[in-house]
């Protein structure tokens, strides 16, 4: 491995991690190594349960890695990387609104009497994600794509260093996605934003992706980086386009396959 | 003026209650057994006036919901502390549950005779009556409330920077609100027939249940229908305070 670029925003080395699941130990991550540079768009691919959400649990530190390093900056364990994270399932807090949802985590950290300086910065935000019609709206008055528009001005509230996705578009009708894939471009260019995107869908990986991460089967090892040397916007029906993703469908197909053998 | 409606349907059956009532008691014709609504009626329009030379129907009312609003305020400050404690640690938990599944079940009226020995007669007994009765309600309620939170939200909370007080305060509290709040209704419910069957026991000189038992003695059936028709409005009064609650606290509950 390389030593830290200056560019790197974001190191994992060599991160293990193993779950109790009854009385069998499973190992998740074997050895997960890879960078991520600022303003990059990186994917995280590989086989259904092969532990991409881990990785990300455990950048944004909602679990400890038995072994390896998170490194960001002079920062050097995952406990202080300043990450924020996107679910699958939007995770609003159904009692707050949309205004105050985005203004979550601003009141966590701006901790007195700046309520100027934050709705100056939910305001912002409420333009960027196209909400202002649904400032004082509940997350159960928002269609799906809304909710995950919210939950995305919220996390981009606390100005991260990273934005880690997990599959946040997987439970959205097409339309929506895609709209919501061309607003991730959008956020990236205009705010040099730098994202993690862990997705299933390797359309939607090579649609966004500067670099795709392929992972093996468990336990997981980051064996495959694959860069899409595509400007954007990206045509979809561009044979080059197709051509990347057949190659990520076939090395994903590829290892589900090795595990039925096994 | 559908709301309208439904409430006209619902009155339909009270009301043929009423008029049957009112019809075999005149054939009845001996209060003893079935007053009229024309010898209840009097008593219910002078709530002020004494009752056998006692005082009178709305400060029966007033002592009798003193003592179920003390009763349920204590119970609250310590079971909704000590619910969110439970839900947030399985420890406390673990020490707790078995003891609470335990006393539970034993009807609150069935401490009388214990509660009388250690607090003597009136207001501390039946006090402790109504605590019984509204602790376990809302204990419960508040525990099924933090154990309904979804572990997204606190995640999220956490990605966001919360501390574990501020997961406390900003997510496990408000989620678990709208199940407290059921839980109050259901133990001011239970608190608010407590106290009428505290009262009805011996040694109380006051409320609502002293006035119904004290009515029977003297053969007065009609100030027992009169004490009984002022706690079922009382009741219905404050169910409806805390339904109208709900619905404005809560819009959002069960619809993320």
């Amino acid at each position: 491995m390389t030593g830290i670029l200056p560019s790197d925003i974001l190191r994992l080395t060599a991160l293990s991690k193993s779950f109790l699941d009854g009385f069998h130990v499973c190992q998740a991550l074997a050895d997960v190594s890879f960078s991520v540079q600022k303003n990059e768009i990186v994917c995280l691919m590989g086989p259904s349960g092969c532990g991409k959400s881990t990785v990300l649990r455990i950048i944004a530190g909602l679990e400890a890695a038995d072994s390896g390093t998170v490194q960001s900056g002079d920062c050097l364990n995952a406990s202080c990387v300043h990450a924020a994270m996107i679910f699958q399932e939007h995770g609003l807090f159904p009692w707050l609104t949309v205004y105050d949802n985005i203004a979550y985590g601003l009141r966590l950290r701006v901790r007195s009497g700046k309520e100027g300086e934050i709705k100056e910065t939910v305001t912002g935000l409420l333009a960027l994600m196209h909400l202002e019609a649904f400032t004082g709206s509940l997350p159960h008055q928002l269609s799906g794509g809304m909710k995950q528009r919210v939950a995305i001005a919220r996390a981009l509230a606390i100005q991260p260093l990273i934005l880690l996705m997990d599959e946040p578009f997987s439970g959205l009708d097409l339309f929506t996605r895609q709209e919501l894939e061309d607003e991730i471009l959008r956020i990236r260019n205009n705010y040099h934003t730098t994202f993690l995107f862990v997705t299933h869908n390797p359309e939607e990986a090579v649609y966004l992706a500067d670099r795709i991460i392929v992972l093996s089967e468990r336990p997981a090892v980051a064996r495959e980086i694959i860069p899409v040397p595509f400007p954007h916007p990206r045509d979809t029906r561009d044979p080059g386009f197709i051509g990347i993703v057949r190659q990520i469908t076939g090395r994903i197909r590829l290892k589900e396959e090795d595990v039925h053998q096994d | 003026m559908v709301i309208h409606h439904k409430i006209l349907k619902g009155m339909v059956i009270p009301l043929g209650i009423l008029v049957i009532w009112q019809i075999i008691a005149m054939h009845v014709n001996n209060s003893f057994i079935l007053p009229g609504w024309n010898e209840i009626l009097p008593f219910l329009l002078t709530p002020l006036a004494p009752l056998f030379g006692g005082p009178s129907l709305l400060e029966n009312s007033l002592v009798s919901l003193e003592r179920v609003l003390a009763g349920f305020l204590l119970a609250i400050l310590i079971a909704i502390p000590l619910g969110l404690l439970c839900g947030w640690s399985d420890e406390v938990y673990t020490y707790i549950n078995p003891f609470v599944q335990m006393i539970r079940p034993v009807p609150p009226i069935a401490w009388m005779p214990l509660a009388i020995a250690w607090f003597s007669i009136g207001f501390g007994s039946i006090l402790f009556i109504i605590f019984i009765g509204s602790f376990f309600p809302v204990l419960i309620s508040t525990l099924d409330g933090v154990r309904a939170i979804r572990v997204l939200w606190l995640d999220v909370a956490q990605t966001l920077g919360a501390t574990p007080l501020e997961k406390f305060t900003t997510v496990i509290a408000p989620a678990a609100f709208p199940f407290i709040w059921t839980g109050l209704r259901v133990a001011f419910g239970i608190a608010w027939m407590c106290v009428v069957a505290a009262e009805m026991l011996p040694g109380t000189s006051s409320g609502l249940g002293y006035l119904i038992m004290y009515a029977y003695n003297l053969g007065q059936i009609q100030v027992i229908v009169a004490g009984m028709v002022v706690i079922g409005i009382i009741g219905i009064l404050f169910d409806y305070l805390f339904r109208a609650g709900q619905s404005r606290l809560f819009t959002w509950q069960g619809k993320e």
